[in-house]
């Protein structure tokens, strides 16, 4: 591996190399256009010296030459909708954002795949292939505004990923621009190229083994029948049990969401859709498929329910009240500003049978730390979603609200769980992956990105804490506001 | 809970102790007989139906595991050996999906974590016990089909999955390449569809009120399907190539202009099964550098499994 990049301010030679491969409206460096790219939506703010618009792999191969010419950090950005600062730029980098590379390329209705570009976002796929009976199974809750790009390098998931898994398993081959500027095509249509599995590796690497420029994704066949449950209890546990029996019987549910008693009470009053807002929590429970396993799925799980003491199970009788339904779960993040004007989300993931454990002793670090917390999550897969909402305007909260946070992963992962389930690592979580892996571990992993990145400019300072990373910076930069 | 790694790691001993290959029931590839053999520690040590995780060493015999898993009305999605049922480790190492790929999906999604022995001697952690989980790079991902070149596994921890309530194979003759992209079309996600250009046989899974109403439905389309007892005898074609789907009809074209070389693909999926060894596609130089500077990073001194080739196409019998 090659010494540390040097971290540098922009150069003008920089700027103008890179405006003589796009043109001068693609190279953004006024403070008001490239501010807006200094964080992802997480709260972690960094600083761009430079945002670019390219069009296509070319000319992302262009400016990654660029970059690597002057062993300036490059990172990509979709839509900026991840929540671990992993689009954050840290001094200065040159921002590559994929959003104008938004193109379906091609689609195969008989084999089920589609060629597309990475900006593309995740709700347009599934809405262009919609007439061929078609959808692109992740469907994170920013789907409307994610791009699949995104997606690939936070190996991101969504309610509907417990029955068809995350974005790895729908991923077949991603074009790449590595940090040397060449051009790799990882994985393929065919399902078995010779070699190691580096599709599989680059999913997930959050932009640190390189840029993808072509994606090809599996689509799914559209469901048969669906049909949508609330049920609701008198105790987490109930409901948490409710989850562990279901999976237990045999039936793996297309969703399985819980929200507690808060969740509740916020949602309804945002949306009026008649939920149990006196229930400690309630699951709303989608099974999908063809009709007969829909209508038998459908009475299990409410055998279930009942015999872990549901006192209401909901069914939606028409489209309308799925929809409606849905739309309490997917509100949750709106409708908690009506409690307090901010919030902290966390992402961590549970063994089930520890749901109840952990959700209890996460309402206990938050009553320590004087928080309002509630929980909206992917109860059949165990990942968790603390949200601590707060005014930051109140003095001392945000150390409190840190405090909270660190202590609920380490209780996730004292628990037999792990850091993260869908939101990734990237700066938010880099200085807890010790929690999970040793020396060793990390070592390992960042034997991948040396293998992937030897020059250490993608995206450089984020998954790997410090002592792992040879070449990295040890320290969030000066200019991160955390 | 979890399996002590210290003997096995010591087995396999630091970059000082030699060349070394890792052996469980030789069902894919023979061991070579001049190199010290290590075996990964077997057995079952934690089932937890209600979690769909099953921690075993990678040593463990897929019948065993099999055999206990469907007691739980369970299964983990991993093939046989080749000549035999072959190990866990056997099935990760190799990471070549069985028939089911089309429905099931691959190998490579079944493993959760394991604790793998790297070129050193040192035990490693890579990928988490849970069922969702994106804390770091997806090194299991990498590990699956490395054939051992990467590291040795130990304990691994697989995603399991309900056994489907019926699973039934049909077949029909004189089936064009028509035929057999209606069949992809109609069928909501069959778990297999093999073709050998004259007859296609394929596989439903899932409820038994779903699968009757699916045949009922598509034996209006195609009148002369019939049930059968299973797929074809594929271990006459022992030979493996992977191609783009879209592309079997050609291959199967292909192979019908010659008498001696038969075929059977897997429709929808894109692996072609041979009676005699394919051509070798070509590397592209990218992955080519890729490959070797990850050998670099893993297996500095190439003591681990040394003659392997991971690029190489997949052994023959």
């Amino acid at each position: 591996m090659r010494d540390k990049p040097q971290v540098q301010s922009l150069n003008t030679q920089l700027i103008s190399r890179l405006r003589a491969v796009l043109d001068v409206h693609r190279v953004h460096t006024a403070s008001a256009d490239i501010d807006l790219y200094k964080r992802d939506a997480s709260n972690i703010e960094g600083r761009a010296g430079v945002v670019c618009f390219p069009l296509t792999t070319a000319e992302v191969q262009s400016v990654i030459s660029i970059c690597a010419e002057f062993q300036q950090p490059f990172v990509a950005r979709g839509s900026g909708t991840g929540l671990s600062g992993g689009a954050t730029p840290l001094d200065g980098a040159v921002v590559i954002s994929t959003a104008k590379m938004n193109r379906l390329i091609s689609v195969d209705p008989v084999h089920r795949l589609a060629w597309i570009e990475p900006g593309m976002l995740n709700l347009d796929l599934t809405r262009e292939v919609t007439h061929l009976g078609l959808h692109f199974a992740p469907d994170p809750s920013s789907q409307q505004s994610c791009t699949i790009g995104g997606n690939v390098a936070n190996n991101s998931g969504g309610p509907h990923c417990l029955a068809d898994g995350v974005t790895s398993s729908h991923i077949l081959a991603c074009e790449v621009v590595l940090s040397d500027g060449s051009v790799v095509m990882l994985g393929g249509e065919d399902p078995e190229p010779d070699g190691l599995d580096l599709r599989g590796a680059f999913i997930g690497s959050e932009g640190m083994f390189g840029i993808t420029t072509k994606i090809c994704v599996r689509l799914m066949q559209n469901y048969q029948a669906v049909s949508t449950m609330l049920m609701d209890f008198t105790s987490v546990q109930a409901g948490a049990e409710t989850v562990s029996a279901i999976i237990a019987a045999g039936m793996v549910p297309a969703a399985l969401e819980m929200m507690d008693q808060l969740c509740l009470e916020a949602v309804e009053a945002y949306i009026h859709a008649g939920l149990p807002t006196d229930a400690a929590a309630a699951l709303l429970v989608e099974v999908s498929g063809l009709p007969h396993a829909v209508t038998d799925d459908t009475e299990r799980i409410s055998e279930i329910g009942r015999a872990h003491g549901a006192r209401t199970i909901r069914i939606a009788q028409d489209e309308a009240e799925r929809a409606l339904l849905w739309k309490g779960r997917k509100t949750a993040f709106g409708a908690i500003a009506r409690i307090k004007p901010n919030y902290y989300l966390h992402d961590t993931v549970v063994p089930r049978r520890k749901l109840n454990e952990v959700l209890q002793e996460v309402y206990r670090i938050a009553q320590r730390h004087d928080l309002l917390v509630l929980n909206v999550f992917h109860a059949g897969d165990g990942n968790l979603h603390p949200l601590l909402i707060f005014d930051k305007r109140d003095p001392g909260i945000m150390e409190r609200v840190h405090a909270a946070g660190e202590e609920i992963v380490r209780v996730s992962v004292e628990a037999g769980g792990v850091l993260s389930g869908e939101h990734g690592i990237g700066l938010e979580k880099r200085d807890f992956m010790p929690l999970m892996f040793g020396p060793h571990d990390l070592h390992a992993q960042a034997s991948m990105r040396v293998a992937f990145d030897p020059l250490g400019i993608a995206n450089p300072f984020k998954v790997l804490p410090s002592p792992s990373q040879c070449g990295d910076a040890h320290d969030m930069g000066e200019d991160m506001w955390v | 809970m979890g399996i002590d790694l210290n003997n096995f790691a010591e087995s396999i001993g630091g970059v000082d102790h030699g060349p070394l290959w890792i052996a469980g029931q030789q069902t894919r590839t023979p061991a070579p007989s001049q190199l010290r053999l290590v075996a990964a520690p077997a057995g079952i040590v934690d089932l937890q139906p209600d979690e769909m995780t099953v921690v075993c060493g990678a040593g463990t015999p897929m019948d065993e595991l099999r055999t206990e898993l469907a007691k739980v009305g369970q299964y983990v999605n991993l093939p046989d050996g080749l000549t035999g049922p072959g190990t866990v480790g056997g099935a990760l190492a190799e990471g070549r999906s069985d028939i089911y790929r089309l429905g099931r999906g691959p190998v490579r999604d079944t493993l959760l974590q394991v604790r793998y022995v790297n070129h050193d001697g040192q035990v490693v952690t890579a990928g988490g016990p849970t069922v969702k989980n994106v804390s770091g790079f997806d090194l299991c991902r990498l590990l699956i089909g490395s054939r051992g070149q990467l590291g040795y596994f130990g304990e691994t921890i697989l995603r399991t999955r309900p056994i489907p309530q019926s699973s039934r194979w049909f077949v029909m003759s004189e089936a064009s390449q028509t035929v057999v992209e209606k069949i992809l079309r109609v069928i909501y996600r069959p778990a297999s569809v093999l073709w050998d250009g004259h007859k296609v046989w394929f596989c439903i899974e899932g409820n038994p009120k779903d699968c009757a109403a699916m045949i009922q439905r598509i034996s209006v389309e195609l009148p002369v399907i019939t049930e059968t007892s299973g797929p074809p005898d594929l271990t006459l074609y022992p030979h493996r190539q992977s191609v783009p789907p879209r592309f079997l009809g050609d291959v199967v074209q292909e192979s019908a202009r010659s008498d001696s070389h038969k075929i059977i693909v897997e429709a929808g999926v894109g692996i072609v099964h041979h009676q005699v060894p394919p051509k070798s596609t070509p590397i592209e130089k990218g992955i080519t550098i890729l490959h070797r500077r990850i050998l670099e990073q893993f297996n500095p001194t190439g003591r681990l499994n040394p003659g392997i080739e991971i690029l190489a196409s997949a052994p023959s019998l």
